[in-house]
């Protein structure tokens, strides 16, 4: 009789909050950490303060997917935030107790968990080997083996039942890539069919080799000199790597690189907003398929009101905002005709923003022939694929040509 | 957006922009039985003959708006055919396909273009007294919020569905108007505006009031008093010109037809019951409250006989006549005069103490909320009409601004009940928990020096609704008296509200008369 009652009031419950709960983790996990984040960033007005909350908050993709797709990515990508947060203070130990949460939680945070790594190490490399840095070194190892072990504890029962898990966890028999991701390996079976030329271990490697190739240049000068500022570039050019290059990726891991981007949303306004926008359009099958046109598209309008009122985008286009200017200096000794580079990005920012425009209309409204049935996905995939291409040499070549160590500068969060 | 404070009108845009693309986030929610109201009104005007528009009725829900609002849902129709065809059909109750609900609620969000239009011209009046500071922090910025995005209005027009906001739009433009001085068009707007939906005749006691006082009358004597000379019968004729001529085109077609009986008893619909199957939270409610408990005091000391009390129970969700068990039950004509002698000092105040347009928009208020205090058969969604021009006055003064708040407060927690489906208690919940600190937070900053806006037991008595809220949306459902008492929740709801709406309507009317008082002593 009281099972049956408490049975009852569970199912009253869950009728209550059927896609409510999806709002209780985010404001358990995600939103605190992005409100805490904001506060304090230093040398930024109070105004600005809120306007980068707000534009993080208001970011489409996340919403969309958390509470239009439903799941619960928000969790994992608060608790990432949260190690971001702590490292910023200084506070080792905490920040990487928070990170490995958020890799227990959903394994896809693995995609940062290079720069996390690059950078601690770097940081113990600079206290010295021998004497802080070791211990240092030593108490970060404790701290993530021992969140491993009580996470995987009720899993530890026998070796074939973590195997099993592992096997679960990394579908490594599913192959290279699965419907339409914005993706080099998608776009490229476009002209080859990859899947047809090479075997499924080839593949493996393959994709293997070109992610480390395309990541290790930044997590090396990560590691040689250690510095928050890289660090935040270094998530987001990892983590863009694997998107485009790695094994079997889903197009909703696109989160994991574009919630980086957001956290300096106040430093390079114009290139972050573009990014966050060209990431949410590459959502954009995914979301037709689940009839959330509607919601997408005024997200996404809203997002970007809001960060062009905010923060002045298309005033601010110069190199030293790009933070790019050593880079073009030493671009400006060969072409003399890069003086043009504010005019480049504002046109090519419109004409990108016009095409993804055009393409979303041509998706909602009209039928692909029936020859070509994937026209509009496919052409959303690769036309974000070349965004995504451009974005990570850019990223790159912030953190590559960055002379700025953390020492000698003034501190730029 | 300290950038933006150099574009000037770049932010009063932005916001217009972002409080559209939150209503069309809206489309897909709850809507109530005013949808199918809407649906069938558009058939009806579509398909028939104007000469049977007030005596179709194959819906329950029969045309019970002036014949403007019956034109504009004409013009509506002709729009609606490309959207879905089948909606136009009478016989078709309760249509509600995905092209219907797209169709309406982008016209709701169309039309009020009309209210941001209205917002803008007044914010344009809106008098800081602390000019050139930061745009967040100003008070055209801060009105503008409060009215663009006030949560009552998002959540009756744009989720429970009705067509206030153009309305509003009008009334406010009109006010607008009457600041600017422009008497002739104000009046204009606020005649057409009464032949849109009559619920505003509550309000029109304060229009002829100050038009005859400070518009017909051109000039004071020096000690403010009326001239009686300086009456000037031009200008009242344009005005018994405007209102005949509106009247005549609203009505003239249906007083032509000999349908004027009909139309007056299809507008005015007085079979109906003192209250709402929800109480509106106003002086009745406290009434109803009042007499129940003494019923159910008398019965079980044995002061009263069981077998003489009525079974049916006033919050049975029927809307049909009843009468009081222990106080004297209440006719139409009583609430008529209750409402007249509430209105009157207000009035009066108008009348001999004209303060200029400011004193016009305080005697609004007051008729507004005398009205739904004491009105018979008054819906709670009435009480946008305090809550709105009561946002103008907020900003200018820290007394109008405490009112303000716990008026606003109250009122939008009365609106609650509206929305009682599951999916929407979040966005009702964090809709009003975003309007309702963004209030409190601007009106604090905006009069920080003058000290605090509300005292101990004002903040006590808000707070307090918080757990009033958990009670009545998540523990109250899981009890066993929900079977029983189902009406529980609606009733504490009301009778809560309705004491924060009769504090905050006393206090006004309080500050008003006190304020005149000491303008005349001034003058003397």
């Amino acid at each position: 009789m009281e099972t049956m009652k408490l049975r009852g009031i569970g199912k009253k419950l869950l009728t209550i909050y059927p896609s409510n709960n999806v709002l209780i983790a985010d404001l358990l996990v995600y939103i605190p950490a992005v409100i805490l984040y904001c506060c304090y960033l230093k040398e930024t007005s109070t105004k600005k303060k809120i306007a980068s909350a707000l534009c993080i908050l208001l970011y489409p993709s996340l919403i969309l997917i958390d509470y239009g797709h439903f799941q619960y990515n928000s969790v994992s990508l608060g608790f990432a935030l949260w190690g971001v947060l702590f490292l910023s203070y200084d506070w080792d130990l905490l920040g990487s107790l928070a990170f490995c949460l958020a890799i227990n939680y959903k394994q896809m945070e693995l995609y940062h968990s290079l720069p996390f790594f690059c950078y601690l190490l770097g940081k113990c490399f600079q206290k010295g080997l021998t004497g802080k840095g070791l211990v240092l070194l030593i108490k970060i190892a404790f701290t993530v083996v021992a969140s491993f072990v009580i996470c995987w504890l009720p899993f530890c029962t026998e070796v074939e039942q973590i195997l099993q898990v592992l096997r679960r966890l990394f579908p490594i028999d599913r192959g290279l890539f699965e419907d339409k991701v914005a993706n080099i390996w998608c776009s490229l079976s476009v002209l080859i069919k990859i899947k047809n030329v090479m075997s499924p271990q080839t593949q493996l490697k393959l994709s293997f080799a070109f992610t480390f190739l395309t990541l290790l240049p930044a997590c090396i000068k990560l590691t040689l000199q250690p510095s928050l500022r890289r660090f935040k570039f270094a998530l987001v050019s990892c983590a863009l790597s694997f998107f485009l290059f790695s094994f079997q990726v889903h197009e909703k891991s696109i989160l994991l690189v574009s919630i980086p981007v957001c956290l300096m949303i106040n430093e390079i306004p114009l290139m972050c907003t573009w990014f966050l926008l060209v990431s949410t359009f590459s959502l954009l099958p995914l979301l037709l398929k689940d009839g959330l046109l509607l919601a997408y598209v005024v997200t996404t309008l809203a997002f970007l009101t809001v960060c062009a009122t905010s923060f002045s985008i298309f005033e601010k286009t110069s190199e030293e905002d790009l933070q790019l200017k050593s880079l073009s200096l030493s671009i400006r000794g060969y072409i003399p005709s890069f003086r043009a580079f504010p005019k480049i990005i504002k046109s090519l920012f419109i004409v990108s923003v016009t095409l993804m425009g055009i393409l979303t209309l041509m998706s909602a409204t009209l039928t692909p022939p029936q020859k070509l049935p994937d026209l509009f996905p496919v052409s959303v995939s690769v036309v974000s694929c070349l965004h995504f291409l451009f974005f990570l040499t850019y990223f790159n070549a912030i953190v590559l040509w960055d002379s700025r160590n953390g020492r000698n500068q003034k501190k730029i969060n | 957006m300290a950038a933006a404070g150099g574009s000037g009108g770049c932010w009063f845009l932005a916001l217009a922009l972002g409080v559209s693309l939150l209503k069309c986030l809206l489309i897909p929610t709850y809507h109530s039985t005013d949808f199918e109201v809407h649906r069938n009104w558009l058939a009806i005007t579509h398909n028939l003959p104007v000469s049977q528009w007030y005596y179709e009725a194959t819906s329950e829900w029969t045309l019970d708006y002036p014949p403007f609002f019956a034109w504009f849902e004409f013009a509506l129709s002709h729009v609606a055919k490309y959207f879905d065809q089948e909606m136009l059909v009478i016989q078709n109750l309760n249509y509600s396909s995905q092209a219907t609900v797209f169709f309406q609620r982008l016209s709701v969000i169309f039309t009020d273009i009309l209210f941001v239009y209205a917002a803008h011209e007044c914010c344009r009046y809106v008098n800081g007294k602390r000019p050139g500071k930061e745009l967040l922090e100003k008070p055209m910025f801060v009105l503008a919020v409060l009215l663009l995005w006030n949560f009552g209005l998002l959540i009756v027009d744009h989720i429970h569905f009705q067509y206030n906001g153009f309305l509003f739009g009008l009334m406010l433009l009109s006010v607008a108007r009457l600041f600017q001085k422009r008497h002739l068009e104000g009046a204009l707007l606020f005649a057409v505006l009464l032949h849109f939906k009559h619920i505003y005749i509550y309000v029109a006691p304060a229009y002829c009031v100050y038009l005859l006082r400070s518009y017909c009358f051109t000039e004071n004597k020096a000690d403010g008093s009326l001239k009686w000379s300086s009456f000037s019968f031009l200008r009242i004729t344009l005005l018994g010109l405007i209102v005949c001529l509106v009247s005549a085109l609203s009505l003239g077609p249906f007083a032509v037809l000999g349908q004027l009986p009909q139309v007056i008893s299809r507008l005015f619909p007085f079979k109906r019951g003192l209250c709402h199957a929800y109480w509106a939270p106003n002086f009745w409610a406290l009434y109803n409250a009042v007499d129940k408990t003494l019923a159910v005091v008398g019965i079980k000391y044995k002061f009263l006989d069981p077998e003489k009390i009525p079974k049916a129970s006033m919050t049975g969700g029927l809307v049909q006549e009843f009468q009081h068990t222990v106080l004297p039950s209440v006719t139409p004509l009583a609430t008529l005069i209750c409402t007249f002698i509430s209105i009157l000092p207000s009035v009066f105040c108008l009348w001999f103490k004209p303060q200029g347009p400011r004193g016009f928009l305080q005697c609004l208020i007051l008729c507004a909320l005398s009205s739904f205090m004491f009105g018979w058969h008054v819906h709670e969604k009435a009480i946008l009409l305090a809550i709105l021009p009561l946002s103008l006055l907020s900003v200018e003064s820290p007394k109008r601004a405490g009112i303000y708040l716990i008026l606003t407060t109250t009122g939008h927690f009365s609106l609650f009940p509206l929305l009682f489906t599951p999916p929407e208690i979040a966005t009702k919940i964090l809709l009003m928990l975003l309007f309702t600190v963004y209030s409190f937070s601007s009106l604090r900053a905006l009069f920080r020096k003058e000290g605090r806006l509300l005292n101990w037991l004002e903040t006590i008595y808000l707070i307090a609704l918080v757990p009033l809220e958990i009670f009545c949306e998540i523990v109250f459902p899981l009890t066993p008296w929900k079977l029983k008492f189902p009406f529980i929740p609606l009733l504490l709801t009301s009778v809560y509200c309705a004491l924060g709406i009769t504090y905050a309507w006393l206090k006004l009317y309080v500050s008003v008369l006190t304020e005149s008082v000491t303008v005349r002593q001034k003058a003397e």
